[in-house]
């Protein structure tokens, strides 16, 4: 290992800074750009009134999702995505590793579950609310029911896919079944896995959203589909900016996960590059 | 002679399998209300729903729906891989531009499709252009995705070699970008095929305009009807098993001569 090359402290804080100006620069003038082409609320006439200036969006959004509207909308939404995102993860690694050790049944099941995940999974909501009724486990059924195809299949292919020299090494030094499974088959399965988890997160967001738009009289969904219905613009507009900062948090949360689960197979492809 | 070990003794034993798999899954469904494990009402038996889907095939209205969620598909597919293609390379060519949209691209991309529905329904109303916007903004971000990876992925010595011959610039960009390019479009369009129908479907339950998904609604909202309900999700995730067969089959002839398709032939 090298030392960075030093470099002069001035030249290190132009470089701070330039980065911070590509960072926020873009979102600085898309908004500036925003703000002086949206007419004020009472002044819009006609088109204009369905684009509403960043400011009136973000005093909507204080409005609507701060508070109390926190605690009794977003947070009981975000603990059923929470349940259920957790939830496909252990059935997908579960099912997904079972499937994959052993041949005949990877074979047998695939057309079967490949349908299964070319279901638009907002299609499945109607039968899950058939067959669970109207609560809050079909909700979080629902997002399993669409989240768990991914990491299901994915596993099943990360865990085909174990190196075969290794599982000869492992077989010949009479490794046990267990430590087989979590030293050689998880680990080598892991960034298949990953790559399935995150396909399955977005699911999951959006299952969310949907189920409590058809079935809800309060949540995240309900709250946007009430804004959609009583033409609340500003707060529709809101809706999309709370769904984004979601979905960023999320991205971010899984890169901090992955980057601690995958840390060994991200410093083994740095080597392989040079 | 046929050994386990011959590739068309293999490939015979996954068909054979993955029919009795298909199969036995049928059968359980089957058994699941027979038995009454589940009421009928709400598991209708898989021949009940076979019967419906029968009925449906032969009926002009249905094929009409079918053909209205198909048009929003393609009509949606196609905007969006068109955007995401020139923008994508024009963004991914020049460094400063990709520096300069990172931080918005990751802020936009995560917003999932269905929170722009009210903006959407509020601006267009109950019809296609609605669904159309969230349609393209959904696909748009797979496939632009993809453009970008692809764009950046270039031979450094491939690129100096066409500027010291001295190709102009829509010769290196044909030659050289473009080929280069062609294995993450067609991955971004696969990708951006399968999200525009589920967006088509979505939009059709949430929206309202008419369609396949509408048809889901409607069986959903008749008392009784679940054997309708089911055979119209089964022919959802029938359409999304062609689509995604008929776009890797594209793939694999558009990149016929690309290493990733000529490695697995030789196998």
């Amino acid at each position: 290992m090298s030392a960075p090359p030093r470099v002069r402290p001035a030249a290190r804080l132009r470089r701070v800074v330039a980065n911070v100006l590509f960072a926020v620069g873009l979102p600085a003038l898309v908004l500036l750009a925003w703000e002086v082409l949206a007419k004020a609320p009472e002044d819009a006439v006609g088109v204009e009134k369905f684009y509403p200036g960043p400011f009136t969006v973000g005093a909507a959004f204080v409005d609507n999702w701060t508070g109390r509207a926190f605690a009794e909308d977003v947070l009981p939404s975000v603990y059923r995505l929470a349940i259920g995102i957790a939830a496909s993860i252990v059935i997908g690694i579960a099912v997904g590793t079972v499937i994959g050790l052993a041949r005949w049944l990877r074979e047998s099941t695939e057309p079967v579950l490949e349908f299964f995940r070319a279901v638009p999974p907002p299609a499945l909501i109607p039968i899950v609310m058939l067959l669970l009724g109207i609560n809050d486990e079909m909700k979080i059924a629902v997002i399993v029911s669409g989240a768990v195809w991914p990491i299901l299949l994915n596993t099943i292919e990360g865990v085909r896919g174990t190196d075969a020299v290794m599982t000869e090494t492992a077989d010949a030094f009479r490794i046990t079944w267990w430590q087989r499974l979590w030293f050689l088959v998880l680990p080598a399965a892991s960034p298949r896995i990953m790559t399935g988890v995150r396909q399955g997160l977005s699911v999951a967001l959006i299952l969310m959203v949907i189920s409590e738009m058809f079935a809800s009289s309060s949540g995240l969904g309900y709250r946007i589909v009430y804004f959609q219905r009583n033409y609340l613009i500003a707060e529709s507009w809101s809706g999309i900016v709370l769904l984004g900062l979601m979905g960023v948090m999320l991205a971010v949360l899984f890169g901090f996960v992955e980057r601690r689960v995958l840390r060994w197979y991200h410093g083994m492809r740095e080597v392989e590059r040079g | 002679m046929t050994s386990p070990s011959d590739p068309r003794w293999r490939s015979l034993r996954k068909v054979v399998l993955g029919i009795a798999g298909l199969l036995a899954f049928l059968v359980v469904w089957q058994l699941v209300p027979t038995l009454g494990l589940v009421d009928r009402e709400y598991l209708p038996y898989v021949t009940d729903v076979g019967a419906r889907l029968a009925r449906e095939v032969v009926d002009l209205a249905f094929w009409r729906r079918l053909g209205l969620t198909l048009q929003a598909w393609a009509i949606g597919l196609a905007f969006a891989s068109a955007a995401a293609v020139v923008l994508g390379t024009a963004i991914g060519l020049v460094p400063f531009l990709r520096r300069a949209t990172h931080t918005t691209v990751e802020f936009l991309r995560p917003i999932p499709s269905v929170a722009i529905v009210p903006v959407a329904v509020i601006i267009q109303g109950i019809n296609i252009e609605a669904a159309l916007i969230i349609i393209v903004y959904a696909s748009f971000w797979q496939m632009f995705v993809q453009v970008l990876y692809g764009v950046a992925d270039i031979d450094v010595v491939a690129r100096d070699t066409a500027r010291g011959f001295g190709l102009t610039r829509w010769e290196r960009l044909a030659m050289v970008v473009f080929p280069t390019a062609l294995p993450y479009i067609m991955t971004g369009l696969r990708l951006a095929a399968s999200v525009a129908l589920i967006l088509a479907i979505t939009a059709e339950m949430v929206i309202g305009n008419t369609g396949l998904g509408t048809l889901i609604m409607q069986s959903r909202s008749t008392p009784g009807d679940a054997a309708g309900l089911y055979a119209f999700v089964v022919v959802a995730g029938a359409l999304g098993v062609i689509i995604n067969l008929v776009f890797r089959f594209i793939e694999r002839r558009a990149l016929h001569w690309h290493q990733s398709v000529r490695g697995e032939e030789v196998l």
